[in-house]
């Protein structure tokens, strides 16, 4: 079922070399093709509309999801999955979308997440994006989230995003409950003609939920980037924005910020840089023996990391 | 090599790794300026070099020049008898030249293991450690936080010491490498130099004013007013500060007594 494009595209956008550990669900141009459950996850094909319900039992501790999926034709792919990760467990979820576009055609894979993180529980998501083929048709993806985290709960999402894909807008929701806590860690790296959108709102609902976001991206070439990052505090909350661009070129980068507090005891805090990289830096690799290029690539490698 | 320990043997010749020969530097930024004129220098295989002046008189330049990130707009470069004026910041680098910076920049993202990778050339755990150490750092503390804003100048200049003592070099440069680090540690810092230069055939240049790191020099060399005013011994200069400092005696009474008086007639 799995040929040789759809294992490497696996392995960028899951880290999967083999079938994983625990449960997964592989979704090839449209069509589920692999899955297995655990005693503690299942997943669930939807009835109404395409996609999967993955229930995690409360208590479930150390183990993992995988729901990678790939496209290697041309096409659009519409899928809604539904997450409930029970009270009190800790899991680890990967999703991740990666095509392989050869034809002259779009190829499109949108996909709404929704997450229910119940009292007390932790998750980790990795949501990893990846874009190749030499084909003259766009690789369009647009991921929308929400999530939904209880009181106590814990999140902490990773989303990356490095070359290849042509368009994306990301829309993610993340409401925090009574001591919840997010952290949100993004990676983005634009170029050619590439576009790409980010928008994450936050609201930080109840009583000391805490909210980092830290943002990192490189725009190169004719790119643009815009970031909508934003902070809603209704009650006692920490919150902070740190939003770093490293513009090449042509490129173009948008950052606005919004921070709004709805209570006094709430502390919300944006900083926002964009600059290209700093002339002593690369001049301090050089006199260690890179080339400019070298060192070029050695600062974006780090800052990207 | 063997040619090398009986060169210097031999009374009156001179056994040079970097001559810098007639250099000017103008820059261009904004208005343009003359930095350095005419410069002439000779640095010996294997010696020590301390060199000192006013802020502002052009020792960072040169030792820029010497890097190759200021081109000179006259004059020549020459490293073990090799014209070099010509090659770039990564040449040099390559050909075992080597430059602490006296404001090392901060990279968001890279962690000190990686930059001393970088400038070792290969990844060694041990060895890090070990560099670390000689600058007086915790590798545990340090190996994996990133060079970033949090770090206070004084480690940054000891982070930026360790990426030259990782490199094999001919000529290492130390723009104020005792700036920022603390009383407590500069003697470590001193040693460190002093076996940096035993343990290697390297031509040691350390931009200072600290008269502890005067005392290491084979020779000092005065800069002002963008030209070298003087090269000389260190014991000429040790007695120079002497002079200076039993001439002043008086100011120094005055800024005890919380005046403070450019008049000193004695
Ligand atoms: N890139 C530059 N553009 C313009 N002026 C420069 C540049 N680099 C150096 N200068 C000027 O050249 C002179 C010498 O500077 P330099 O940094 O070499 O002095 P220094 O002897 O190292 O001083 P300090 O003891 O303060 O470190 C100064 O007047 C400085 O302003
Ligand atoms: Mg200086």
């Amino acid at each position: 079922m799995l040929n040789a494009i759809d294992k490497r595209l696996l392995q960028e956008v899951a880290d999967l070399h083999t079938i994983p550990q625990g449960a997964y669900n592989i979704r090839k141009n449209g069509q589920g093709v692999s899955r297995q459950t655990t005693a503690n996850i299942d997943i669930v094909t939807k009835k109404d509309k395409p996609g999967i319900d993955v229930i995690v039992k409360p208590g479930t501790k150390g183990e993992s999801v995988h729901i990678p999926v790939i496209l290697s034709d041309s096409m659009s792919d519409l899928v809604y999955n539904t997450f409930e990760i029970g009270a009190e467990a800790d899991v680890l979820v990967v999703a991740g979308c990666g095509i392989h576009n050869t034809s002259s055609n779009k190829a499109q894979h949108d996909g709404v997440h929704e997450f229910f993180v119940r009292k007390g529980a932790k998750m980790k998501y990795v949501e990893k994006h990846y874009g190749e083929g030499n084909g003259t048709g766009a690789r369009v993806l647009n991921p929308k989230t929400v999530i939904e985290v209880e009181e106590g709960g814990s999140v902490e999402l990773e989303m990356v995003q490095i070359k290849g894909v042509d368009q994306t807008k990301r829309d993610t929701l993340i409401r925090l409950h009574k001591n919840a806590r997010l952290i949100v860690t993004e990676r983005l790296l634009t170029d050619q003609e590439q576009n790409a959108e980010s928008n994450i709102t936050v609201e930080l609902l109840g009583e000391d939920s805490t909210a980092q976001i830290i943002s990192r991206s490189v725009a190169q070439d004719n790119s643009k980037q815009v970031f909508h990052l934003i902070l809603r505090g209704y009650a006692k909350c920490r919150g902070h924005i740190q939003c770093d661009s490293i513009i090449m070129q042509n490129a173009k980068v948008s950052s606005i910020p919004e921070i709004t507090a709805y209570h006094s005891d709430a502390e919300l805090i944006h900083e926002a840089a964009i600059g290209k990289i700093a002339s002593e830096q690369l001049v301090k690799l050089m006199t260690l023996g890179l080339t400019e290029e070298e060192a070029e690539a050695a600062i974006l490698q780090g800052f990207l990391k | 090599m063997f040619y090398n320990r009986w060169g210097t043997l031999r009374a009156g010749v001179k056994n040079v790794m970097l001559e810098l020969r007639d250099i000017t530097v103008t820059v261009t930024e904004g208005t343009e300026a003359t930095i350095l004129k005419d410069i002439n220098l000779e640095l010996e295989k294997n010696k020590i070099y301390v060199m000192t002046g006013p802020n502002g008189g052009g020792k960072s330049s040169i030792a820029k020049t010497i890097m190759g990130i200021y081109q000179p707009s006259k004059g020549k470069l020459f490293l073990d008898g090799v014209d070099i004026t010509d090659k770039s910041i990564t040449e040099r680098a390559r050909m075992g030249i080597g430059y602490a910076f006296q404001t090392p920049p901060r990279f968001k993202g890279l962690k000190v293991r990686e930059l001393l990778t970088l400038a070792a050339g290969r990844e060694d755990i041990n060895e890090q450690c070990d560099l670390l150490f000689d600058v007086g750092l915790c590798a545990q503390d340090y190996l994996d936080r990133e060079i970033n804003a949090s770090f206070s100048g004084g480690e940054l200049k000891r982070i930026e010491i360790a990426t030259l003592l990782a490199r094999n070099l001919k000529v290492a440069v130390f723009d104020e490498p005792e700036a920022g680090i603390d009383l407590w540690s500069f003697q470590k810092l001193t040693e460190t130099f002093a076996q940096l230069h035993e343990k290697y055939d390297l031509t040691l240049v350390i931009i200072s004013h600290q008269e502890r790191i005067l005392r290491l020099a084979d020779q000092v060399i005065v800069v002002s007013e963008g030209r070298i005013s003087d090269i000389t011994s260190r014991d000429n200069i040790l007695a120079e500060i002497e002079r200076i400092d039993s001439d002043c005696l008086c100011r120094r009474d005055c800024i005890k007594g919380e005046i403070l008086s450019a008049e000193c007639d004695r």
